[in-house]
């Protein structure tokens, strides 16, 4: 059997449990996928070897009727996830050769779940960006091309490498991660399925940290009911993180019924933005008709706070991020600089961190590092706490109004070209989780959904927000507009 | 508010990052184009408003203050640059 890799989870779910297919043979369909697709820079450390012992392993669950959802499925892990004794780097020189000791919970749930590791996968530094441009392992590409051109475009980020993992059907479904719009965004440029649940679900423990309060894990799937799949395995209740929400985790997919007659979804008119492309507009009239079609009520809301959303963000996410990454000192782990003769420790801090922070991150840490100083605290970090506290209540009162969901465009454009914005100020690149970073300052769910492409031929999403922890009912919201829209267009293999 | 060199070379030594003289001033305008955009949220009434500390109103679990972990002294040295006789080596500190 050919092409086992273009599986979906559910699909592949389903012939390993009819006896159809072997892990062992979905696993090296992947393998030899990823070998060819060197020119993506998804995967930058593969782990073969571990990937056929545990689809050895998940064969033998599978046949003793121990096998579940994930079992034998093969799936990419971003680089932010610790994998003991796998290289988890973040994607940065600092942490160059760092082999942890220890497992995440979200991979040790997938791992006991029977899924299989192909590698770890590509991403932005530390999760700080938007384009993978700022990575260690040079750029993560996008399987898409516009019409009739060659350039490479940039996958998305910071989850680039595992957006492009799998949209080139390298892997059926990658682990993300979202702090302002890291799953949803590069799901949106790569016409793939991105969910952030809310915050809480998903245990942090063990993913690299850059912005505590904001940080959610997430599945990255081909379709709505694989990342019903795949975050049911990845959510629950984590002792060994103090956010980990100790609450039941429901059946998922169990939850798509594709029935959202009497639904309220909310239109916000605050992302109408000025110059808005014509085609994002009219991705979203058509996103609108979709839900309304299938019998959901649309309703204007208004979430007056949302201009505000991207500047309290960069003054919250800096800040965090300033104290997280104060860990790497180059004493306990990861790089520590040669040093001249008469070097104290202080300089052993300073040229370590100058080394192996790459420009993006040093930029952010030392914004943080200022907004976070004596006499600029209550000025900048407590004022966009407040800021953040009232861009919650927008969406806490748009629920209590009896909203289900929110329907948004997940992107202000579609993918753009690798290198096309090395010239633009920091701030133009930052625009691009305009619509996504809400979510991460509210704490809800969101999900990015490919519902159409544009003149050129590229993928574009909408992004629809839930209430808080009630996923399965976004999930099948999503899955009602993804069946609508039938977006089945795949990128040319041109790699 | 605008950042001038000075500024930004005291908070790279703040951050612990070593920054080149010469890369000060680019580094200085970088912040001021940052901060030029997080001035917005001075727009904001937030007069009466509480910071956010947890974005969900759940109350921080906790647990029996009891050793949980340990005697893993060989694998938290593992991944350090410069481990010696049980302990993680660094320049001299004290004279």
């Amino acid at each position: 059997m050919s092409e086992l890799n273009k599986l979906t989870l559910a699909d592949a779910r389903d012939k390993l449990r009819a006896g159809d297919v072997t892990s062992v043979e979905l696993t090296e369909s992947c393998l030899k996928a990823i070998d060819k697709a060197g020119a993506l820079n998804a995967f930058v450390h593969k782990t073969p070897e571990i990937a056929l012992e545990q689809a050895k392993a998940a064969d033998v669950r599978i046949k003793a009727g121990d096998a579940p959802a994930m079992c034998g499925l093969p799936v990419g892990i971003k680089d932010l996830f610790c994998t003991k004794g796998v290289p988890s780097q973040a994607a940065s020189a600092i942490l160059e050769g760092f082999k942890p000791e220890y497992e995440s919970t979200i991979t040790s749930k997938l791992f006991d779940a029977g899924s299989v590791m192909l590698g770890k996968l590509n991403m932005d530094e530390f999760a700080m960006g938007s384009s993978n441009e700022t990575s260690v392992y040079g750029n993560a590409v996008n399987p898409w091309r516009r019409e009739g051109s060659d350039a490479d475009l940039t996958p998305g980020g910071s989850s680039g490498g595992s957006a492009s993992a799998v949209a080139a059907d390298l892997c059926l479904a990658a682990t993300g991660t979202d702090t302002g719009g890291s799953i949803r965004q590069p799901a949106a440029f790569t016409g793939t399925v991105g969910i952030k649940p809310t915050y809480g679900r998903c245990s942090r423990w063990g993913v690299v940290a850059f912005a505590s309060s904001l940080d959610q894990a997430g599945p990255m799937t081909k379709s709505v009911r694989d990342a019903a799949i795949m975050l049911e395995a990845m959510c629950g209740h984590d002792e060994k993180d103090s956010t980990s929400a100790d609450l039941a985790v429901p059946n998922f997919e169990a939850m798509l019924t594709g029935d959202i007659k009497g639904k309220k979804i909310g239109i916000p008119k605050e992302y109408r933005m000025d110059g808005m492309p014509a085609e994002i507009e009219k991705l979203w009239e058509n996103g609108q008709a979709m839900l309304k079609d299938a019998g959901a009520e649309i309703v204007d809301i208004s979430l007056p706070h949302t201009k505000y959303a991207l500047p309290a963000y960069y003054v919250i996410a800096p800040a965090e991020a300033s104290s997280n990454l104060a860990r790497y000192d180059g004493v306990r782990f990861g790089h520590r600089a040669t040093l001249d003769a008469g070097d104290g420790i202080t300089e052993m801090y300073e040229k370590s961190r100058a080394e192996g922070f790459g420009h993006e991150v040093q930029r952010r840490v030392m914004v943080g590092t200022y907004v976070l100083s004596a006499g600029f605290y209550d000025a900048y970090y407590n004022r966009a706490r407040r800021v953040r506290a009232l861009i919650k209540k927008d969406f806490d009162d748009v629920f209590a109004a009896g909203v289900d969901a929110i329907l948004t465009p997940a992107t202000p454009s579609a993918a753009f070209g690798l290198g096309e914005m090395t010239d633009a100020d920091p701030v133009q690149m930052y625009l691009n989780d305009v619509f996504t970073v809400t979510v991460n300052l509210a704490g809800l769910p969101g999900i990015s959904v490919p519902t159409g492409v544009d003149a050129q031929g590229l993928p574009l999403g909408l992004q629809l927000i839930g209430r808080p922890w009630e996923e399965g009912d976004l999930l099948n919201t999503a899955y009602a507009l993804e069946g609508a829209a039938g977006f089945v267009a795949k990128p040319g293999q041109w790699w | 508010m605008s950042i001038d060199t000075k500024t930004a070379a005291k908070v790279a030594k703040l951050a612990r990052i070593k920054v080149e003289d010469e890369a000060l001033p680019a580094l200085a305008n970088e912040f001021n184009t940052i901060l030029g955009f997080i001035e917005q949220l001075n727009e904001v009434d937030v007069e009466g408003v509480e910071p956010m500390t947890s974005v969900t109103p759940m109350r921080l679990k906790r647990r029996v203050d009891v050793v949980t972990d340990g005697g893993q002294q060989d694998k938290v040295l593992k991944n350090a640059p410069d481990a010696r006789e049980g302990f993680f080596a660094v320049p001299k500190v004290v004279e």
